[in-house]
């Protein structure tokens, strides 16, 4: 029975001299996500920016938006957003941080609760207040960068060190790149979508490690080979296996988006962009990397002579 | 690497075994699995807030707020010090920042200042053992004849942990009396207490419970004077009622009694108006208190105060001697109920605010897993499809693999009593996506051994023998990747990392030992000459 071949066996893409363009897309993109970021910024949602969220469901299938618009206007609470999700009738309302410090936030939500109690469900509510929301943002950047320094610290051992500052540029690139995809749609950035992000670094380490290993198992192999084609070897040996994870992988997330519903669309959509990043991101920026840090050949081989030994 | 000894492929299958016997209570509901017999499994797996629907409050102790009653209370107990006798002189008393400060007129009583001040600094006791004890405040005595108590760093952070804990204790107490819901309450850092009640699904009611003070106490009011006149003699205080719109009281300040000196609170009904109203008893001390004055002013007004508002000022009218009464004050049935639960638990030590409040209504919980389950179930199809294409046989044992690894990061999830959030079914997800990856590699691998020209069992062997190096690099980074999110992060990077940790776990094992052994049974079964990949 004749397979499915997505990728022809024996392919020779030199991506090594593809870096010449590669490499600068890389850096162009991670320049402008972070460019766009500081001058243009994410869209934050309430758990960086505080604030609160309801989300009710009219008893009536088709409500009068305008009017219940203008009914929570009237209650004085600044500047409200009222949008519908999904379903006529399932709306979402979004009111600013309450001047006033938490109590306020709290006597704010009583007002709309009484304003439309009679005529909707409320599903969700949530209150985020001054004082958490800036703490989850610090917290979460101090974990992403302590996950940065014990991954440099593995990979360094595990590698060389040319490896593990690849690996850990490489995975900054895919963040970077990912909140500047954020930035770009402007989707809500919320907790789910540092969850998302934290998805990105670890496929993007997990791809990045599976292309190294290889380089690596090449470098021993053949040792009179410029560094330039032996990455383009190792690369288009394993050509097959990094299209068909990435197929399954995107085929995984687009059945997510598709059938999975509201809440985590945005959060798949930023996936999806992820997994293609992280990919692009261990071919085109991680291993050309190790051209330019200089990754010696006869320290592969070093090491492979103390492992045999320790073998034996 | 196709070779098993019959006790490893025992242990294998008992491992996949036990995994699927664990994971099994999770597709039934509730009921049915309480009606199974004792010997089989049933601990379901906790799902998270987000999924299940739920309230969700963090609370902070208000520093502020309880620094200046704090410090108040601290200015009249240095007061009475002082009026001890001999009396000392001294000008200024009053709260200056986070402590309390006067000036002592006679110099040459400094000493006689400092000792008798010395037992208000309060030691507390820490709760490390052989922690060093701490003071609340610091106590300076200036030789000029400034004497300053203030709040040291370590004394106000040690009453903080001391209210947090008192307040979790009260909360539990609270909420026991409610009956219904079991939610749980947890410190979180030196000033929080987090309250999650899963399932919960109006969360007024639970909110009135935690977050109300209720500090009760009783003072005799002024009538004597308007609460707007500047006429108020020192040591009394204006609060307003509770009535809309608010009437404002003249008090003493001292209470009369406190809630502390209630022994029990009950909501019953006034049997003259038939209107709900709270009972009480009082401790044999509080009623000796309580009778005496009430001999003492009959005919005057004392007001019933919680929280800082009046609730009602009834007149007395004759001498409450039994040491008991009721507290009226416009109640409906429930929240008479709700004041007496208060009452019974006792008063938070301090004033708690709500920083961050998630609800989540259980129908869009329902909803997310509804949704999350069809597209796990399309999704999953689709990917055994495209690897059964691209692989054939060798594709049914990588799609029996990857599900096995699912179902043991749900058993694994349910035995921890971990619980799965939205995140936390991303972090399954990712780990399919890479469990699939483990397979591709090792396949891959295979299929260019045997290209290389090696026999088919040969290239078999071989495939799995390097493909396992990669698979255990690639999982070992991500493994210390999610751990360090699991220990730094907190509520959704958590519940990420805790199934992508565990699932990273599984696929090592899935990868190293189960796709080995069916992959070796197949080889054993059919003796494959030729590889087809």
């Amino acid at each position: 029975m004749a397979h499915l071949r997505i990728v022809p066996d024996n392919t020779n893409i030199p991506f090594m001299r593809m870096r010449k363009w590669t490499f600068p897309l890389a850096a162009f993109l991670s320049v402008m996500s972070v460019i766009l970021f500081f001058t243009v910024g994410p869209n934050y949602g309430i758990d960086f920016l505080g604030g609160t969220v309801i989300e009710i469901q009219t008893k009536d299938e088709h409500p009068n938006l305008g009017g219940l618009r203008s009914k929570l206007n009237d209650l004085g609470l600044g500047d409200i957003q009222v949008q519908t999700i999904g379903a006529d009738n399932s709306i979402l309302i979004r009111i600013g941080q309450q001047a006033g410090g938490e109590d306020a936030q709290q006597a704010a939500i009583g007002k709309i609760r009484t304003a439309l109690v009679d005529q909707a469900e409320f599903r969700r509510t949530e209150i985020v207040g001054p004082r958490v929301s800036g703490e989850l943002a610090s917290k979460g950047t101090l974990a992403m960068l302590v996950t940065f320094a014990a991954i440099a610290i593995y990979v360094w051992f595990r590698f060389e060190w040319q490896f593990a500052v690849g690996s850990i540029i490489s995975a900054a690139n895919v963040v970077i790149m990912t909140f500047g995809f954020y930035v770009v749609t402007q989707h809500e950035f919320n907790l789910t979508s540092l969850a998302a992000i934290l998805t990105t670094i670890g496929y993007s380490l997990n791809d990045t490690v599976v292309v190294y290993d290889r380089i690596r198992e090449t470098l021993r192999k053949y040792k009179k080979i410029p560094l330039g084609d032996l990455i383009d070897r190792a690369i288009n040996d394993m050509l097959g296996r990094t299209v068909i994870t990435t197929v399954t992988t995107l085929i995984a997330l687009f059945s997510l988006y598709i059938f999975g519903g509201e809440v985590i669309q945005s959060f798949t959509l930023a996936m999806i962009f992820g997994v293609l990043a992280a990919i692009f991101s261990s071919v085109c920026v991680a291993a050309p990397i190790l051209i330019y840090f200089g990754v010696r050949q006869d320290q592969m081989t070093k090491k492979e002579d103390v492992e045999a030994a320790g073998k034996a | 690497m196709l070779h098993f000894t019959r006790w490893k492929m025992i242990a294998i299958l008992t491992v996949v075994l036990v995994g699927l016997l664990a994971a099994l209570p999770n597709l039934f509901s509730k009921e049915t699995v309480d009606s199974w017999p004792s010997w089989v499994p049933k601990r379901q797996m906790v799902l998270g807030l987000d999924l299940q629907g739920g309230a969700y409050l963090l609370y902070e102790v208000d520093r502020q707020d309880y620094v200046q009653k704090r410090l108040r209370s601290l200015v009249g107990d240095i007061r009475k010090a002082m009026l001890q006798e001999p009396r000392i002189g001294y000008s200024g008393l009053g709260v200056q920042g986070q402590g309390v400060q006067l000036r002592v007129r006679d110099l040459s009583q400094l000493d006689e200042v400092k000792k008798r001040l010395e037992p208000l600094r309060n030691q507390l006791a820490t709760s490390a053992l052989g922690g060093t004890a701490v003071n609340e405040f610091d106590l300076t005595v200036g030789s000029d004849g400034l004497v300053q108590m203030s709040y040291s760093d370590a004394g106000l952070e040690q009453r903080i942990r001391q209210i947090v804990d008192q307040s979790i204790e009260v909360i539990g107490r609270r909420i026991d009396q409610l009956g219904t819901v079991e939610p749980s309450i947890q410190r979180q850092g030196s000033d929080r207490i987090l309250v999650e009640a899963p399932g919960l699904d109006d969360p007024e009611r639970l909110k009135t419970l935690v977050g109300q003070t209720a500090q009760l106490t009783f003072h005799l009011v002024d009538t004597g004077v308007s609460p707007t006149a500047d006429t108020r003699k020192p040591g009394t205080i204006v609060l307003n009622s509770t009535d809309n719109p608010p009437v404002p009281y003249v008090l003493e300040e001292a209470p009369l009694l406190t809630g502390e000196d209630l022994t029990d609170a009950q909501a019953t009904f006034d049997s003259r108006t038939n209107e709900p109203v709270v009972s009480f008893r009082l401790s044999s001390a509080g009623a000796r208190v309580f009778g005496d004055v009430t001999a003492k002013n009959v005919n005057r007004p004392f007001a019933i105060v919680l929280d800082d508002k009046v609730i009602s000022a009834p007149v007395i009218r004759e001498p409450i001697l039994g040491g008991s009464g009721q507290i009226s004050g416009n109640f409906s049935i429930q929240s008479a109920n709700d004041l007496a639960i208060l009452l019974r638990a006792g008063s938070l030590p301090a004033k708690l605010t709500i920083v961050e409040e998630r609800n989540i209504g259980p129908g869009l919980g329902a909803d997310s897993i509804r949704s999350g389950k069809i597209a796990a179930i399309i999704g999953t199809a689709l990917v055994c499809a495209f690897m059964v294409m691209t692989y054939g046989v060798l594709g049914w044992i990588a799609n029996i693999a990857v599900i096995v690894n699912v179902i043991l990061i749900f058993s694994i999830v349910t035995i921890l009593g971990a619980t799965l959030s939205l995140p936390g079914i991303a972090g399954v997800i990712i780990t399919v996506g890479t469990a699939v990856d483990s397979n591709v590699l090792i396949y891959e691998r295979i299929r260019e051994e045997y290209r290389a020209g090696r026999s088919a069992i040969a290239a078999i062997d071989a495939g799995f023998h390097k493909a396992l190096g990669t698979i255990l690099d690639a999982n070992v980074t991500t493994l210390i990747a999610a751990l360090v999110l699991f220990y730094m992060g907190s509520g959704p990077i958590r519940g990420f990392a805790v199934t992508h940790a565990i699932g990273v776990a599984t696929t090592m094992f899935t990868a190293f030992t189960f796709t080995r052994l069916m992959v070796a049974m197949w080889v054993r079964w059919r003796r494959p000459t030729k590889i087809t990949l």
